[in-house]
């Protein structure tokens, strides 16, 4: 396992980290790049008539040192995470928190127009928005 | 009619939320804790402590588009709850809080009298 579960004491979230060891171990994967819950960061996706919405939750992260980029049709988010080491003396008692370098990959639909990107970091979320091409949006026909 | 509005104040109190990853760390002058809570704002975040118990509670927040259609969840609650039981040597009328970029990090400094003493080993 590359990264930690999100949310490691949850048992529902184990469940669902058992359930997606037990489909790679037999390959019925359903999506090329596998089910990517319980990486880092945790997103959520969502999508409006007008853009694409990306919700990256990575917290504590100076949002300079984060690599955002979109390559035919795939956005990739990468960056490092350092926490605080404790001093020589101390005992830590709960790690739970992830550290080091991640990366994680979202396959874009084919509609969306990677000149059209925003991306803010607020209270530890990234959020990405990419706009949808114009041709694609919805569009209401008069009939004459 | 029956009264069911302890069940409901119950339920309310029990509603579901995540589990936020902790670190906890402790050396001689107290415990630090650093916890995770992506989308909180800081006035949205709540730290209780009562008697000897430690309540971290924060609402997540997120800018969302009215018209937006999820498709892929896997921050699925709207909320953080994580309670702990502090030790009768801590010392809880003195925790310091820090909140930045969705990390918190708590200071619960050691009561006086818990502060490390070196013992002297006679020999007799």
């Amino acid at each position: 396992m590359m990264y930690r579960s999100v949310f490691p004491r949850d048992v529902l979230a184990e469940l669902d980290r058992l359930q997606r060891e037990m489909q790679q171990a037999f390959h019925i994967s359903p999506s090329i790049r596998g089910i990517a819950r319980g990486g880092f960061p945790a997103m959520n996706v969502g999508g409006t008539p007008q853009a694409v919405e990306i919700y990256a939750f990575a917290p504590g992260i100076d949002p300079a040192s984060l690599d955002v980029q979109i390559e035919k049709g795939v956005l990739t988010i990468a960056g490092e995470r350092q926490l605080e080491q404790p001093g020589g003396e101390a005992t830590v008692h709960i790690d739970e928190r992830f550290a080091g370098r991640f990366r994680r990959v979202v396959t874009l639909p084919d509609d969306v127009d990677p000149n059209a990107v925003e991306a803010k970091y607020v209270d530890g979320v990234l959020r990405i928005s990419i706009g949808r091409r114009e041709s694609a949006q919805p569009r209401r026909i008069t009939i004459e | 009619m029956s009264d069911n509005s302890s069940v409901k104040k119950q339920a309310a109190r029990e509603e579901a939320a995540l589990l936020p990853p902790v670190d906890v760390i402790e050396d001689s002058a107290g415990i630090t804790l650093y916890a995770d809570l992506p989308g909180v704002a800081k006035e949205r975040l709540a730290l209780h402590v009562e008697a000897d118990t430690l309540t971290i509670e924060g609402e997540i927040a997120l800018d969302m588009p009215q018209s937006m259609v999820a498709s892929h969840t896997e921050v699925s609650l709207p909320r953080y709850r994580r309670v702990f039981t502090l030790s009768k040597e801590l010392d809880a009328t003195r925790v310091s809080a820090e909140f930045k970029s969705g990390v918190l990090k708590l200071s619960i400094p050691k009561a006086e009298h818990a502060q490390p003493r070196k013992i002297d080993v006679k020999l007799l």
